[in-house]
């Protein structure tokens, strides 16, 4: 399938996105921020990580009003499955497409390391080819997810947790949360079932010689959601 | 011609830009008049210590700076260039902010990250690793946990909002360093040798332009007055002379740049680091046997008020003097309006060799280009040398320390474990991005970082850096010619041919005959180690007057090594990876204690001499090494280095939480222990291996020992040490957190 990846100024990740979508057989495109209208043929945006902006003011606070932003909305709205991975978490948080916020990390440090990933829920399209803990790089200043009480309720009641930062039991421990997030969360999607934000990045995980290659099957439920697609068709 | 100056100079105003009269008085030869105050100033920066190097470069031009593998001249250009074939290169480079981040922790490590990356990327090359050396004062008072947790922090944001994997470095501590930390950062770029751009300039008629940021007044004095003085009282009221970083101006400025170039619009490019506009434009033009002429009521200025001198000197980061063809103006337009990148013509390039500059329609500054440079115009000196009276009192035989029970061995090792040197770095390193590119393939797991090249299938290259300076300050030759052969043996142990350095030079006042002696002797022993290893020198930096309180720095020359790997999967980390595996030692084992951490942690001294090394026995021994981790004989190599082989065996266990069994078939002596004898390498083999690891050691000559095999859960050497590897690794990962969390504001 086509994905499309947002280049905003001071995005740094949008290569290496482009880069994983097409060593899974995706074709990738590249989406200038400027542009008015993301490609007819596009089935999936990411927004990928970095410093939009440079962080200044907010992370992601300024990409929001990056011109492609408003068509992001509107493929949204009508269905398209739209991926925000680090700043583009942020960046969905702050356009309001996500719930919740992302602030500073508890330590007030900076955090680059393999996380391992409890996996919530498997019945979205992508995370559908998901089975066991996922270990996955995060690196981020402001990852800790906040937000109030009765959104968590919603959020947790119905399944829009997907991913959950966990030790190597499974269990969300504190010690396994690496930057405060509330209920360990490392990762959301919306009511919809189209738009998710998770801070750690997949795209960094896809080949055994970086590591681990479990974020690989993010984009592999991508082409499974595509088939079952042509398949109910048909 | 009538050349205006803000206030009358003389000889007084001289010395305060700080030049010497002789330096005054030539400069009143080479213009045939006295100078102007701009002219002074431009003079002064461009002659100072920093950007001159005419206190070094007699010396440096001893090193070997010739390889078959360099693209261009070790000097010539704002970094060296490695042919890695299939039509690609790699650019890289390690350069000093020491003084900077002494006054201003964050912003002067980020912005010496920021200038190393310009450079790399000036020359048309993308940035795909940085890497940093620092050294820092003992970690007891507030003062050192300020600056180290301030340049951590400095060097992450800046690499981590640019966009660029920091992978690998080192950080050492002790008193010398207390009030002048180093911060040497290092990057490494990919070029296609097609697309180099040249600090050049050419084509006269061709306009000049400056690209990026404003210039405003900071900075000002940064390289003559801060970066070539010693530090004193006054010191923290330079805090305004450093620069302040804009990482997201910098990635911006990376992507217009290697657009530009790309698009064939470019005669020439030089960023702007230390002495801004004036060294851009003298330098670009000497090079290019031309002049310039600029007008700077055209250069954009973030205040108003800024007179010639102050614009010329400048030191205001993310900014590029772009030299464009001519008709090709709009395109280059065109490219910076996309990236938002401010582009403005402030001149044209010249056939006279003069730099002219105009401010308010007035001449303030005419001088020929070529005087004002290093291998032209600007002095050269070599200073007085004499060997350093410590020496006597350090220089005394230190014998091999007592034998060691159990209980006391395992009480040294775990000390030694935690000591801040050589505990776990992971407080650092976490703290930077290690993988944004998605090329990191070893970071902290290996003795050097591999970074693929995704643009040659299966390529990659090892990169380290290394100076253990208290050799250095032990005897400095040896001092030198360790730190050479240490990055090497690192890349080796990952599987890399070491094949060219770049190096960054810390040493006090070079007036003082003992500092120079000292850096004379380094120069001697980096080249003889080089001239073995067949590892040139590509470039560097020279950062003197690294001093306070009286006292100078141990001498630290760091290197920072550049490896080629031919196959991605034939690499190995550092620390054992399966269980019931061999474990040998390979290399020479020589019963020292000088200058070692032992010494330092146990006994709280730092004697004796340093280490042996012999430059032949070290290049059979990574002969060998790099043979057996190539053809797969190893499952994972180790440089023994400080803390000596029960460390380096210890940090084996770590990673994997697989232990050893193993017995120490030499005298259990505090030196064959945690000794620091150079020239050895620790490496795992499957029982089924070992007979092909017996004949690389007999071919090469190079003596292996067994000591055990690799398994369970425990650090198990016989009659020395009993100890779950848990226990050893919690001291280990725990002790500069520990440090870091108490009592700091």
């Amino acid at each position: 399938m086509k994905i499309g990846v947002i280049t905003f100024p001071g995005s740094n990740c949008d290569a290496d996105a482009r880069y994983a979508a097409t060593v899974s057989g995706h074709q990738a495109v590249q989406v200038w921020h400027k542009d008015e209208a993301i490609p007819s043929d596009a089935e999936v945006i990411i927004l990928p990580g970095g410093f939009s902006y440079g962080d200044y003011l907010r992370t992601g606070a300024i990409a929001r009003f990056s011109p492609i932003m408003k068509d992001v909305k509107r493929f949204a709205s009508e269905g398209g499955l739209v991926i925000g991975i680090c700043n583009g978490f942020q960046i969905l948080c702050e356009s309001g497409l996500l719930p919740g916020a992302l602030i500073r990390n508890e330590n007030l440090q900076f955090v680059c390391r393999d996380v391992l990933l409890r996996v919530e829920n498997t019945n979205t399209p992508f995370t559908s080819a998901c089975h066991g803990l996922m270990r996955i790089p995060i690196a981020h200043g402001e990852g800790r997810y906040i937000a109030p009480p009765e959104v968590l309720e919603r959020l947790e009641a119905q399944h829009q947790v997907v991913f959950r930062y966990v030790n190597e039991l499974g269990e969300a421990t504190k010690d396994s949360n690496p930057n405060g997030s509330i209920n360990n969360i490392a990762g959301i999607i919306n009511e919809a079932g189209n738009v998710i934000g998770m801070m750690p990045h997949p795209e960094r995980a896809i080949e055994p010689v970086l590591g681990s290659s479990d974020g690989m099957v993010v984009f592999e439920s991508l082409t499974m959601h595509v088939q079952r697609a042509i398949e109910s068709t048909t | 011609m009538k050349i205006y100056s803000e206030i009358d100079v003389d000889v007084s105003t001289a010395h305060e830009l700080g030049l010497t009269r002789e330096e005054y008085d030539r400069i009143c030869e080479i213009l045939g008049r006295t100078p102007s105050y701009t002219e002074l100033g431009i003079f002064g920066v461009m002659w100072s210590e920093h950007c001159s190097y005419k206190n070094s470069i007699l010396l440096l031009k001893t090193l070997p700076r010739t390889g078959k593998r360099m693209l261009v001249a070790a000097g010539e250009e704002n970094a060296g260039v490695i042919d890695v074939g299939d039509g690609f290169g790699i650019v890289f480079k390690i350069e000093s902010h020491n003084h900077p981040s002494a006054v201003e922790p964050f912003q002067g490590a980020a912005t010496g990250v920021g200038g190393i990356l310009r450079d790399i990327f000036t020359m048309g090359a993308r940035p795909i690793a940085a890497l940093n050396s620092l050294r820092f004062g003992e970690l007891d008072s507030d003062h050192t946990k300020y600056l180290f947790k301030g340049i951590v922090h400095g060097i992450g944001n800046y690499g981590n909002c640019f966009g660029v994997p920091t992978v690998a470095g080192e950080v050492y501590f002790d008193r010398c360093y207390t009030d002048n930390p180093l911060v040497n950062a290092m990057a490494v770029g990919v070029v296609r040798t097609d697309r180099m751009a040249s600090a050049t300039a050419e084509g006269v008629g061709n306009p000049v332009y400056i690209m990026g940021s404003s210039t405003g007044k900071d900075g000002i004095h940064g390289a003559s007055l801060l970066a070539s003085r010693e530090f004193s009282a006054e010191s923290e009221n330079m805090r305004p002379t450093v620069q302040v970083g804009d990482p997201f101006a910098e990635k911006l400025l990376l992507e217009a740049t290697l657009e530009l170039i790309a698009s064939g619009v470019v005669v020439g490019i030089q960023d702007m680091g230390a002495a801004g506009i004036s060294c851009s434009t003298s330098e670009m033009s000497a090079k290019g046997h031309v002049g310039m002429e600029v007008n700077l009521d055209k250069v954009p200025l973030r205040e108003d008020d800024m007179s010639a001198y102050e614009i010329m000197l400048s030191e205001s980061q993310e900014r590029m003097l772009v030299v464009i063809k001519n008709g090709y103006e709009a395109q280059a337009k065109e490219i910076c309006e996309m990236w938002e990148v401010p582009l403005t013509e402030i001149g044209v390039v010249t056939a006279d060799g003069f730099i002219t500059i105009r401010k308010s329609g007035r001449l303030v500054a005419h001088i020929p280009a070529e005087s004002l440079v290093l291998g032209g115009g600007a002095p050269v000196y070599e200073r007085e040398r004499s060997k350093p009276s410590y020496l006597q009192l350090t220089q005394r035989k230190v014998d091999v320390g007592p034998k060691l029970q159990q209980d006391e061995c395992t009480g040294v090792l775990l000390k030694l474990l935690s000591s801040a040197t050589i505990a776990s770095k992971r407080w650092v390193y976490e703290q930077y991005d290690s993988q944004v590119g998605t090329n990191s393939i070893i970071r902290s797991d290996g003795d050097a970082a591999v970074i693929r090249i995704k643009e040659i299938p299966n390529r990659a290259i090892a990169v380290s850096t290394d100076c253990n300076s208290r050799y250095a300050y032990l005897d400095p030759y040896m001092g030198g010619a360790i730190a050479v052969a240490e990055a090497a043996r690192n890349c080796a142990c990952v599987g890399a041919e070491p094949v060219a350095i770049t190096n960054c030079l810390n040493f006090g006042n070079p007036y003082d005959p003992e500092v120079y002696w000292q850096f004379a002797e380094a120069v001697r022993g980096i080249g003889d180690m080089c001239r073995v290893l067949n590892t040139p020198v590509t470039g560097g930096n020279v950062s003197f007057h690294n001093e306070s309180q009286q006292h100078a720095i141990f001498p630290t020359p760091t290197i920072g090594m550049l490896g080629l790997i031919e196959d991605i999967d034939r690499t190995v980390g550092n620390s054992f990876t399966n269980e019931g595996e061999v474990v040998v030692l390979l290399g020479w084992q020589r019963a020292e204690l000088g200058g070692s951490e032992y010494l330092k942690i146990v006994k709280g001294r730092i004697t004796g001499t340093a280490p042996f090394i012999d430059p032949d026995e070290e290049a059979r021994l990574q002969r060998s090494v790099l043979r057996l981790v190539r053809d797969g004989v190893v499952t994972c190599a180790h440089d023994c280095a400080e803390g000596g082989l029960l460390v380096a065996l210890a940090e084996m266990t770590f990673l994997h939480g697989i232990g050893i069994t193993a017995a120490i078939p030499f005298a259990h002596n505090a030196a064959n222990l945690f000794g620091e004898a150079q020239s050895r390498v620790l490496v795992s083999v499957p029982q089924s291996s070992l007979a092909a690891l017996k004949a690389v050691s007999m071919e090469e000559s190079v003596p292996m020992v067994e000591l055990g095999r690799t398994g369970g859960d425990v650090f198990a050497i016989k009659d020395l040490v009993g100890i779950p590897v848990s226990d050893l690794k919690n001291m280990y990962d725990t002790a500069i957190p520990d440090i870091m969390s108490v009592s700091l504001v």
